[in-house]
């Protein structure tokens, strides 16, 4: 089966000219990942996860490597394609699922929601409709919905960036810390809709401060270290899906 | 003065041609040179803009952002270059036009609003009078429909509907820029232009323009290209940005991809002088 993911060989710096040195973030990451997979980045604070999930999502440019998305026209690299198509893919097909709200201000927070169905064509009526049951689902009280998120504390900021990040179904999520500092109803409601897209055969990878929560989810875990520990050196370059869940991948960054 | 522009150390792999995106650019500029005597305001510049695309431009003052958005809206000829607009009945290299025939195409095709309301309107006519004098410059005579016309592009600009035959001299700079805008959309133009549009505006009427333009943008999918100093301006607004030192382009990218990794030099400096 031809994975939504194929990453080959990835390695991002980041050069600060004020510094006049490189900041070395990871290399040589290769995995892939199939449709309905749930993919777990492990590693300590600073080792690069979040910065892994950027240079996927393309708001990083990687300076080696490739990241071959299956999209419907065709398989093409993220790592170097043309901004346009990368808008397209993010309205289309690949979403990015953080805790920190990215809002506009003075827009409210049914509409915040809504956008990514307006953006496909639903009429504006039917997409606040999805936009308030998201908004439910995600416990945001009924007298918050038409006011400003950001307005609103951290917690339900996070849970109005979630209803927006999930309202479309997407071929490619990636998860950013979605969990962090939310209460353990949203929690709930998060890790049920993440299974009913994995069940959808959404693609997902992500990074989680309490993996636990989506325990149940996880098919296979990629450990980042930062040290190459001699028994690892193959599955730098060549690590290859492995069909077991809880299966554990080393990469040296 | 030649603009030096160093290749940025971050030896990211360029770019390719688009394979998803199967609808043509709107908007092409290819090799855009404009020297003032010795001066040279833009050197060898490209620029494509999609349909439904916002373009941002950014750079510090002499950058040549304006410049090159004048050259857009057919206001100026470079030395060199070519600029082509996909758009019914239209073809070849835009610069050919002579001074009528650039006149109807930008009255029908291209809205502009600039940071001097000086600039775009007839400060002692009619606010309702300025949008129609746009329509008639494209042909309607209707008094009607021009009345019509002006009051829905008004609206859609969230200008106060009792003041639409108020002069542009007797508005604030909030309401002046709206009356800009309405003049600029009233003919549901194919490419919108914005030099600056909220620079000098107190910050809540900045923010009640920069409304405007999202709504537009959202409901109406105009294609824009929008110049501005500000990279708050620019995030809230654009897809894309491009960004322009000394009459050349150093950079461009996805808007997040530029402002949180910046590859070049001078792009480094601009994101980390944000406040």
């Amino acid at each position: 089966m031809t994975p939504v993911l194929d990453v080959e060989g990835l390695s991002k710096r980041f050069h600060m000219y004020h510094l006049d040195q490189d900041l070395h973030a990871f290399s040589g990451i290769s995995f892939r990942l199939h449709a309905g997979e749930f993919l777990l980045l492990r590693g300590e604070n600073g080792v690069g996860k979040s910065t892994l999930l950027r240079t996927l999502y393309r708001s990083y440019l990687p300076q080696a490597g490739h990241i071959w998305y299956q999209a419907a026209e065709g398989r093409i690299d993220l790592a170097t394609a043309a901004d346009v198509d990368i808008t397209l893919l993010r309205r289309r097909d690949i979403g990015f699922v953080t805790q920190f709200l990215v809002a506009r201000p003075r827009v409210a927070a049914d509409e915040i929601v809504a956008e990514p169905l307006r953006r496909a064509g639903v009429a504006q009526a039917e997409a606040l409709d999805e936009a308030r049951r998201w908004l439910g689902e995600f416990g945001v009280k009924r007298d918050l919905w038409r006011a400003y998120p950001t307005t609103f504390s951290g917690g339900e900021q996070q849970k109005v960036n979630l209803a927006r990040a999930l309202i479309l179904p997407q071929k490619l999520l990636l998860l950013d810390e979605p969990t962090a500092s939310l209460d353990a109803g949203a929690r709930a409601a998060l890790v049920r809709r993440l299974a009913d897209l994995k069940s959808a055969g959404v693609a997902m990878i992500g990074v989680f401060h309490h993996p636990g929560d989506v325990a149940d989810l996880i098919d296979r875990e990629i450990l980042l270290t930062t040290q190459r520990l001699p028994d690892e050196a193959g599955a730098e370059t060549q690590a290859a899906p492995k069909a077991a869940p809880g299966d554990l991948e080393h990469v040296a960054v | 003065m030649t603009a030096q522009s160093p290749a940025p150390r971050g030896e990211a792999a360029p770019r390719q041609l688009p394979q998803l995106m199967t609808t043509p650019p709107i908007l092409t500029m290819r090799g855009i040179t404009r020297r003032f005597g010795k001066v040279t305001a833009l050197e060898d510049v490209d620029a494509t803009v999609y349909p439904g695309e916002v373009l941002g431009i950014v750079g510090e003052s002499g950058s040549g952002k304006s410049t090159l958005l004048r050259m857009m809206n057919l206001e100026d000829t470079p030395d060199t270059g070519t600029y082509e607009l996909d758009l019914p009945g239209l073809g070849g290299n835009l610069f050919g036009l002579d001074r009528f025939e650039r006149r109807m195409l930008c009255a029908r095709n291209i809205g502009i609003v600039y940071q001097n309301p000086h600039l775009g309107l007839l400060m002692r006519h009619s606010s309702s009078g300025n949008v129609a004098e746009r329509l008639l410059i494209a042909g309607e005579r209707s008094f009607k429909v021009l009345r019509d016309k002006a009051r829905e592009a008004l609206d859609a600009s969230e200008f106060p509907l009792e003041r639409m035959d108020a002069r542009p001299i007797e508005l604030s700079g909030g309401m002046q820029q709206r009356v800009q805008l309405a003049k600029a959309i009233a003919l549901e133009p194919a490419l919108l232009l914005l030099d600056e549009p909220t620079t000098g505006l107190d910050v809540s009427v900045q923010a009640l323009v920069l409304d405007t333009l999202k709504r537009l943008q959202r409901d109406r999918s105009i294609t824009m290209v929008i110049v501005s100093h500000d990279l708050g301006v620019i995030h809230t607004m654009a897809d894309r940005v491009m960004v322009m030192r000394r009459g050349r382009v150093v950079e461009q990218g996805l808007v997040d991809q530029v402002f949180q990794d910046p590859q070049h030099e001078y792009t480094q400096q601009l994101v980390h002088a944000k406040l």
